[in-house]
């Protein structure tokens, strides 16, 4: 699945860290919250498989940028967060 | 300060962005002088990255699984220390009984 700049895109609600040992870049508080697809970043290997020394296939990295109010309840209309986020982490938008 | 971003979600102990009770500590913005110790550290790291032996992905992974006290209770660099350690002898480069034999 590639996405390009603009898409809406939602975070996978999945926690790895609670079935066992894992090394995961995708923080806690946008997993499962919905955001936009900004620009492609490039194409890196798996840093969750490098970390254990697995074979490391190559994944696209994304900016996407979330809504900051309803992930911090602060900050003004308009305000964002910036986040790296690779490919497997996402999923299309429903409508 | 609202509370209500420490969302009541399983994160691992390490993952702190925006969980308020580290939101809540003014961040030291003087100069940190690194010590002796921290020098040798980060030369370590950085002679194992170029034999390749260890990733900096493996460093940060051994990191994260230190148990949460230690976690918080270590220097920086200190942290890297254990994860060098625990990487090395899990990967088999050293053992146990030579680190043990060195440090005595």
């Amino acid at each position: 699945m590639i996405f390009g700049p603009g898409e809406p895109v939602r975070v996978v609600d999945d926690w790895p860290e609670t079935r066992g040992p894992a090394h995961i870049r995708t923080p806690h508080y946008v997993r499962g919250r919905s955001g936009r697809v900004v620009r492609v970043l490039g194409w890196f290997p798996n840093p969750s498989d490098i970390a254990f020394g697995r074979h490391a296939p190559i994944r696209t990295l994304y900016h996407v940028a979330f809504p900051q109010r309803p992930i911090w309840n602060e900050g003004r209309e308009g305000d964002e967060i910036l986040i790296e986020i690779f490919e497997h982490w996402l999923e299309p938008e429903a409508g | 300060m609202d509370l209500s971003r420490d969302l009541d979600v399983p994160r691992a102990h390490h993952d702190l962005g925006g969980v308020s009770r580290y939101a809540c500590r003014p961040i030291d913005t003087g100069k940190h002088e690194l010590t002796a110790f921290d020098k040798q550290v980060d030369a370590i790291v950085s002679t194992l990255r170029a034999k390749g032996l260890m990733t900096v992905d493996e460093l940060r992974r051994g990191i994260e699984a230190l148990p949460e006290a230690e976690y918080h209770s270590l220097s920086y660099y200190e942290r890297w220390l254990r994860s060098i350690v625990a990487t090395l002898v899990r990967k088999g480069v050293i053992t146990l009984d030579e680190l043990q034999a060195v440090m005595k």
